[in-house]
């Protein structure tokens, strides 16, 4: 599995947006509908011979990222370097020459084969796409070299076979003959086994990793599963929210993972392990809404260890004054929900709150509402982002921290983007901790 | 609640449905019990006929199945049972959570409506306050936050939904609760919490879980019994951590060493895949793919045996000796498998 170093694939801050529609008034008065930062200023080298892990949840933009990489989506910004040509400025007609040096194994192998092709039309059809073999016997023959390669031997029992007939697993096996079948130098792999049952899962594994030694492959295994991709990859990146936010060598990563997402997933995945139980301390809630990412690190709403600086907001308030009602009195919670009003007002990404949120007066409760929060729990890391609270004319408003955007910095052997790695945001911290306005 | 024997005693039940190339046995002779504030994990990969025998359970079998054998819930036999009783038991005695969350919230109703329409439809004697004072009381269980209770489920992420879909299930109080893959499509943070939600219903509500899944790590984490399912029958069954740390059965040990976990430092896989439920092997249906495969095993249908006392195995290796002929233990080579037979 030896990487010899040289980037096959550079890619430097590369963002790929979808734009969504706003409403029909919107378009009319010119109004641009917002945009899913699928992958947002991401930067990374794929190099040669290896296998990157792209790891991430749904949402983590892991699956856009793979498909900017080959041009199938066409990225905001930023440079695909691949050979020393950038291919996000390339013209189809170019592109098409570097899709035959790279290739992409999708999730679903049922999807991934036209249910109307034999297997043997279905692999060797790449090779008439690129004009490179004409003559149905040679196509034929060549096909029936690789099916065997991939273990669909003998090839003649399964060339005039029809996706339908084969099962899960030999169907992906025909779907990786036909991306190898162009000899391609990059293979990019989206979730190529999490359909499969579990006893078929390593057969894959060992096929592709096979096949990475004798056509002298690179990977790019995108998952979101740590534990194959920990038997799989040389190097992991971990994406949360469009963004890279670990990466390093796979020893490092799972030995001592870094970000505190790296760490909430591998302490989530089950393990089959029964003195393991189920952890309680996991992160709350679920990855947010990609069209609106919370301030500073996206992770900070979740993050057990969020300080002043992550970029604490209103939605934040929101988030704190809904938890506390949960499982609460139904008394007790709507004469809180009251004094407090509606809490959409709430839903915005600033760093200013008021509350209550509609009419006048009502401080007095508001404020004894917040105390009774945070004495529940004095070390929520919520009230670390407070810089202040004032009461004025009858009502309660909330300054929060200011956010200070993450960096992927060096830390030990891999790289992170959280302020707990960084110098320079510890710092800050520290010096608004002791200024800062208490409540 | 009386404590006098299981919630749930499935005894010998069969299911099956014809299909064009002939009856598909998917259920076939499976026998099992679960106590109140129990789990049970039903563990197996696809087509070993689990999903089958969940609905079967409770009696939600698809058009053309057939059932026979016991289901008894608290001494009824639901198998014989007419679909109006059946239908009465549901909800407030039985319940069901599925995996997609999505398509079984009605997307125009908002989820205090969803609530109200289950609730009513078993009591509508209460009072619109008492049924949200009651829907409020289990969402909260489950930590949706009361704010949301008039929003529609597109408002909601899908890990919130399928609390949503427990809660519904949880609101009439079911002594049963069947989950077939509860967080397959959710991701593995929002599982976890998921699955912690579920672990604990023996604290909050004393309910029997029948917790359908094809994860390992799932039962070992949230089950207290697991029963391994292959080819329509239950292979072995008995408490979750004497079966995970010493296997009985030659598949169930195979299955835990080609699970890849964050321990796995060498690939392993079971040769060949599972059988077709309308012509499966003879004899032990795991034997063309068994190791340690002798010569009975094709022969003879297996015998259950109790290995320990709370323990039991379908497999020739534990017995019973006395029907073993002789030299029926002799190692049967097995001819190499090839892809072509595979998964």
């Amino acid at each position: 599995m030896s990487a010899n170093g040289d980037p096959l694939v550079s890619v430097r801050g590369l963002k790929t947006y979808y734009s969504i529609r706003g409403s029909f008034l919107d378009r009319l008065i010119g109004k641009t509908g917002a945009a899913v930062r699928a992958v947002d200023d991401v930067s990374f080298d794929l190099r040669k011979g290896e296998v990157l892990g792209l790891v991430g949840e749904s949402g983590s933009g892991k699956t856009t990222l793979g498909r900017t990489l080959l041009g199938l989506v066409p990225a905001t910004e930023g440079q695909v370097i691949f050979e020393g040509q950038d291919i996000t400025r390339l013209h189809e007609r170019d592109l098409r020459d570097i899709r035959r040096r790279v290739q992409i194994v999708f999730q679903d192998p049922h999807a991934s084969l036209n249910p109307a092709m034999t297997i043997a039309q279905a692999v060797g059809h790449p090779l008439q796409i690129h004009g490179l073999a004409d003559d149905k016997a040679v196509v034929r023959l060549r096909v029936a070299e690789v099916l065997e390669r991939v273990g669909l031997a003998p090839a003649e029992q399964f060339m005039d076979k029809y996706p339908s007939d084969l099962s899960g697993g030999q169907k992906q096996r025909a779907v990786i003959a036909r991306a190898i079948i162009l000899n391609p130098v990059l293979l990019v792999a989206d979730e190529p086994v999490s359909m499969l049952d579990m006893s078929v899962r390593a057969k894959i594994l060992e096929l592709m990793l096979g096949l990475k030694n004798d056509f002298d492959l690179t990977y790019l295994y995108i998952t979101h599963d740590l534990a194959t991709a920990k038997f799989f990859c040389d190097r992991i990146a971990i994406m949360y929210l469009g963004r890279i936010v670990e990466i390093g060598p796979s020893a490092a990563i799972y030995e001592d993972p870094k970000h505190p997402y790296t760490q909430a997933l591998l302490k989530a995945i089950p393990e089959p392990d029964p003195r393991r139980t189920i952890p309680r301390d996991l992160p709350r809630g679920e990855v947010p809404d990609a069209s609106r990412p919370p301030l500073g690190c996206s992770f900070h709403p979740r993050c057990p260890r969020a300080f002043e600086v992550c970029g604490w907001e209103a939605r934040d308030l929101k988030d704190l004054l809904e938890r506390r009602w949960v499982g609460m009195e139904e008394e007790a919670y709507e004469a809180e929900q009251a004094a407090v009003g509606a809490v959409q007002p709430l839903d915005v990404a600033e760093t200013h709150a008021q509350l209550p949120t509609s009419g006048s007066g009502g401080g007095a409760e508001v404020r004894a509402i917040l105390d009774g929060a945070r004495a529940a729990d004095p070390a929520e890391p919520f009230w670390t982002g407070v810089r202040e609270i004032r009461d004025v004319d009858g009502r309660v408003e909330v300054d929060f921290q200011e956010p200070v955007e993450p960096r992927l910095l060096p830390a030990g052997s891999v790289e992170v983007e959280c302020h707990l790695y960084d110098e320079e945001a510890l710092a800050e911290a520290a010096r608004r901790r002791s200024t800062s306005i208490p409540g | 609640m009386s404590s006098a024997g299981p919630v749930l005693d499935v005894r010998n039940l069969r299911v099956w449905y014809g299909s064009l190339r002939g009856q598909v046995r998917a259920v076939d002779g499976v026998s099992l019990e679960i106590d109140a504030g129990d789990v049970l994990g039903l563990v197996g990969e696809s087509g070993c006929g689990k999903s089958t025998l969940g609905r079967g359970i409770l009696g939600l079998l698809p058009e053309g199945a057939r059932a026979d054998g016991e289901v008894l819930y608290r001494g009824r036999n639901l198998v014989t049972m007419s679909q109006r009783d059946l239908r009465r038991l549901r909800g407030p005695e039985l319940g069901l959570i599925f995996q997609e969350p999505m398509t079984r919230l009605n997307p125009l109703l908002r989820i205090e409506d969803q609530f109200r329409e289950t609730i009513e439809q078993h009591d509508s004697k209460l009072t619109d306050a008492d049924v949200r004072r009651r829907s409020l009381d289990t969402l909260g269980r489950m930590g949706i936050p009361p704010t949301r209770f008039r929003q529609y489920p597109h408002e909601f992420s899908g890990g919130m939904r399928q609390r949503i879909m427990i809660a519904l299930a949880l609101v009439l109080r079911p002594s049963l609760l069947v989950a077939d893959e509860p967080t397959t499509s959710l991701d593995v943070i929002v599982e976890a919490q998921i699955l912690r939600i579920l672990a604990d219903l023996k604290e909050n509500f004393d309910t029997a879980l029948l917790l359908i899944t094809h994860n390992l790590g799932i039962v070992a984490e949230a089950c207290d019994r697991v029963a391994v399912m292959y080819a329509g029958q239950i292979a072995e069954e008995g408490p979750a951590r004497d079966v995970f740390a010493d296997p009985k059965h030659p598949y169930t040990r195979e299955l835990l060493r080609s699970t890849i976990s964050l321990d796995t430092t060498e690939l392993h896989s079971i040769p060949g895949a599972p059988p077709n439920l309308i012509s499966p092997p003879s004899g032990c249906r795991f034997h063309p793919r068994c190791p340690d495969v002798m010569q009975v095993c094709p022969a003879r249908d297996p015998i259950e045996t109790q290995p320990d006392p709370d323990r039991r195995v379908l497999c020739w290796l534990h017995g019973p000796e006395q029907e073993i002929p002789a030299g029926g233990t002799q190692r049967l080579e097995r001819p190499e498998l090839a892809v072509a037979e595979e998964a």
